[in-house]
């Protein structure tokens, strides 16, 4: 056993750590439940036949006149607030896990080859990065939505919702992915194995992806869960502010949107319990992201 | 007098205690420079920062007694030991690029470090700083004292360490490898200057080193440890010269001698000697089935490289930096030419140029009897991508850490087209690790799984394995202890006999040079100095500049040591 732990140091770091280890089952939970959603929720939020007006603003449980079926209560349409909130993070992940993977495809990339070429490639790349830096990701986003309104027809504009969401996401974090990927590739390029590679005349595609991109994924690794929290609380955030989902396909940033109008009536969990759902699947993923980086870094040990 | 007894120190870690040094004894008189030799392990450091009360945390001492005259090291309390350290005890670090405050100026440095250990004012702390410098040799000290380090040269640096060390008047210092990341006419400076201080102030030096040159030429006793055991002690011509325990005569064995050529190192048991040469038959076949014809040799004419300098102005192009200049050289058809210079004499940049990581400015190239094309010129697929192949300095760098033995070794096998099949390629893959004395099963590992000396046998297996005719070797030892050393340059002798290959051997190590070229050139701020054949270049220099590199590189003089006993 302890051979075991010995060679994967990372694993026992993991078992001694707590916060990672309730971060993970948090997150774990909460992916699962978003993944078989349809076979765990009560009601289908986007089936209007599944709920009824009827059972609208429910309590939870615990408080009074509440229906033991609806253990978190439900919303003035009679949607069960569980249903809701797995549909809805069901719908953020996958958002946000397009948009990383988008990102991380296109920084990695440009990244990769900007440490790779350096000079004015280098340059230019790392240029467009400041200037998309420089721009809020709502500012982007708001831009993208724009164009998309104006360009496509109305009559797929609904259909494309979620593509210009997630698009508008990925724009705004490739940044992180190039910065990161170039520095590490300059550290990779002044070593002797990738001369070495280099020097036999192979193709610096393959350089960079067979030889290089192996050494720097750590790290790449360490921006990618962290990113998955950002991307998810930017979709939030477009979604909260209107510019994302509609009301009838509800991510949690919508959930907790349409729950604003409870606020001060005295019907909390429409906002709070989607809200405090959100926290606690970015916070768990970050801790999870710190604790990777701690892996990779030994020096931090 | 410092007394180490019976020393011990431990290390606890998740998966239990790992005894750094065990048992070390050891007594330094003032006045006496006590050399502390041995190979990387071995805790020669260890025994350093014990004395000094540095050991880094969770290491503790376990056991033994630590002596400063009638004090008692180990029972003292921090605030104790703080004040000890530096007053009576002082330390001279390896490099002395990240020992000296980069914000500070040396005077700076010097009056806090006099001040911290006696109540004077500053202008007499200055002026014992300004005494000091000059007599570490800094001339002009009352104003280059208000320099800041980067100011200073490297052996400049040194000396300024070296007056850090002895402000305070220490009764012993330890020097861990001080004369390490130096140049051989620097070192040898800071060599005299650290035994005419133990002469003159009668400070006991612990002069941690691994380069016997180094302690032959100004230790008085030696002690030789090996895995945290002291194996010898004694005086240094009777250890050096005669040596009675097996280890410290094999390591002896494995120092390169500069005055005469050997042609084989003794090596008393080589990490690979338990292959059977069998397997590495097939390798060996297939190798000389590649060779076809005569050896490959390689002619530079006029070559130059100019890198871009600091840019100083944004108008004007930034004046170039010469990397080489001018260099016309031969290296014959199936010999060895050993190529040495100090840092920055552009020994590494010349390899460049010959693999085409570098573009050169001027001059031409020769590969056998096709010219080659320079940089960005020669085609990914040009012969010469697999007729000239490279071993590197750092093992640790070369063989790409994500990668499996297997994977490293069959990607020229694939890249070149020799083999088609990924069995076939993996079979010879293995015969190769037998021939350069690797167990077949080494395959299947990654590369942070061997020591240095069992990665570069892998680099030279990885060369091997693209048939090359032309092999330049950038000091591929420089990095590995001297018994580890000896088995790799036994290693590429065999294979250069048995292949026929021409090889581009570059060192800064005169020595090393010597066993192993047929020819020599040095090389010094890019030009060639003298070239010729390595006999008649260490029996007769006629450079002023190969003259000075030859007196200055500290000898293990074995026949001297041994009239001495």
């Amino acid at each position: 056993m302890i051979a075991f732990l010995k060679r994967y140091e990372g694993l026992w770091l993991f078992v001694h750590s707590p916060a990672a280890i309730i971060a993970a089952i948090v997150a774990t939970l909460i992916i699962l439940g978003a993944v078989f959603a349809p076979w765990l929720a009560l009601v289908n939020p986007y089936d209007l036949a599944s709920f009824s007006l009827f059972d609208g603003l429910l309590p939870p449980v615990w408080q009074d006149g509440a229906n033991p079926k609806y253990l978190l209560g439900t919303d003035d349409q009679g949607r069960d607030m569980i249903s809701s909130i797995l549909y809805g993070a069901r719908l953020s992940l996958v958002i946000g896990m397009s948009a990383l993977a988008i990102a991380a495809v296109l920084g990695v990339g440009l990244g990769l080859a900007a440490g790779y070429y350096g000079g004015r490639f280098d340059a230019i790349v790392m240029r467009i990065a400041d200037v998309q830096l420089a721009l809020p990701a709502i500012l982007t986003a708001l831009l993208i939505d724009g164009i998309a309104r104006g360009v496509l027809p109305p009559s797929v504009q609904q259909d494309l919702r979620v593509a210009v969401l997630t698009l508008a996401i990925a724009l705004s974090l490739w940044v992180n992915f190039a910065r990161t990927a170039r520095a590490s590739t300059f550290v990779q390029m002044n070593k002797e194995y990738v001369q070495a590679a280099i020097m036999m005349g192979q193709h610096p595609v393959r350089v960079m992806f067979v030889h290089i991109l192996p050494n720097i994924l750590g790290p790449l690794l360490v921006i990618m869960t962290v990113d998955l929290a950002s991307a998810i609380l930017l979709e939030a955030t477009l979604s909260f502010l209107g510019i994302g989902l509609p009301a009838d396909s509800p991510s949690l940033g919508t959930l907790i949107r349409i729950g604003m109008q409870f606020l001060l009536s005295g019907e909390w969990w429409i906002l709070w319990i989607p809200t405090l759902f959100l926290v606690a699947l970015v916070v768990s993923i970050n801790i999870l992201g710190d604790f990777l980086r701690d892996v990779f870094n030994p020096r931090l040990r | 007098m410092l007394t180490i007894e019976n020393l011990s120190v431990k290390f606890p870690s998740r998966f239990g205690a790992f005894t750094a040094i065990e048992d070390v004894d050891m007594v330094i008189q003032p006045g006496e420079i006590h050399g502390l030799v041995g190979e990387s392990g071995a805790g020669k450091s260890t025994v350093g920062a014990a004395v000094i009360g540095l050991l880094q945390s969770p290491g503790y001492i376990a056991s033994g007694t630590l002596k400063l005259g009638d004090m008692d090291l180990r029972a003292l309390t921090p605030e104790q030991a703080h004040a000890m350290r530096g007053d009576r005890i002082s330390m001279i670090f390896q490099d002395p690029q990240t020992s000296l405050n980069p914000l500070m100026t040396i005077e700076d440095q010097l009056i806090e470090t006099i001040q911290a250990h006696s109540d004077v004012s500053t202008s007499a702390a200055r002026q014992r700083a300004v005494d000091l410098l000059e007599e570490i040799g800094i001339k002009n000290a009352s104003e280059r004292i208000k320099a800041y380090p980067h100011q200073f040269s490297g052996g400049m640096r040194q000396r300024v360490v070296i007056a850090l060390a002895i402000c305070t008047d220490p009764d012993v210092i330890i020097a861990d490898e001080p004369t390490t990341a130096l140049d051989v006419a620097v070192q040898s400076q800071v060599l005299k200057l650290i035994q005419r201080l133990a002469k003159d102030r009668k400070i006991a030096f612990m002069l941690i080193t691994h380069d016997i040159g180094v302690i032959a030429q100004i230790a008085d006793r030696v002690t030789v440890m090996r895995k945290g055991r002291v194996m010898e002690t004694g005086d240094t011509a009777q250890v050096l010269g005669a040596p009675k325990h097996p280890y410290t005569r094999a390591l002896m064995d494995a120092v390169p001698p500069l005055d005469h050529k050997i042609d084989r190192f003794r090596v008393p048991q080589e990490e690979g000697a338990e292959v059977e040469d069998a397997l590495g038959q097939h390798a060996e076949d297939w190798l000389l089935e590649g060779v076809r014809g005569a050896s490959t040799g390689l002619m530079l004419e006029n070559l130059s490289v100019k890198f871009a300098g600091p840019r100083t102005s944004l108008l004007r192009k930034p004046e170039p930096y010469v990397a080489l200049d001018d260099v016309t050289l031969t290296v014959r058809p199936g010999s060895i030419l050993g190529l040495v210079g100090e840092s920055g004499s552009g020994k590494s940049t010349l390899a460049k140029v010959v693999t085409g990581l570098v573009r050169p400015s001027g001059g031409t190239m020769t590969l056998g009897d096709a010219v080659l094309p320079g940089g960005k010129a020669r085609p990914r697929n040009h012969p010469s991508r697999q007729l000239v192949q490279m071993v590197f300095q750092d093992p640790y760098s070369s063989l790409n850490s994500r990668h499996r033995i297997r994977d490293i070794l069959s990607e020229p096998l694939w890249f070149y087209g020799f083999v088609k099949e990924a069995e076939a390629r993996e079979r010879l893959a293995e015969s190769m690790l037998a021939l350069v004395g690797m167990p077949p099963d080494a395959i299947d590992k990654y590369p942070h799984q061997f020591s240095g000396g069992q990665r570069q046998r892998i680099a030279v297996a990885r060369a091997l394995l693209a048939r090359p005719r032309f092999l330049i070797c950038d000091e591929p030892t420089s990095a590995l202890d001297v018994s580890i050393q000896a088995e790799i340059l036994n290693l590429l002798k065999d294979l250069q006999a048995k292949f026929g290959l021409t090889i581009l051997f570059i060192s800064h190590n005169l020595a090393v040079v010597r066993q192993m070229a047929d020819d020599t050139a040095v090389l010094r701020n890019g030009r060639i100095e003298e070239i010729g054949r390595t006999e008649d270049i260490y029996a007769a220099p006629q450079a002023d500049y190969t003259k000075s590199l030859l007196a200055l590189t500290p000898v293990m003089d074995r026949a001297m040591l041994q009239a001495r006993v």
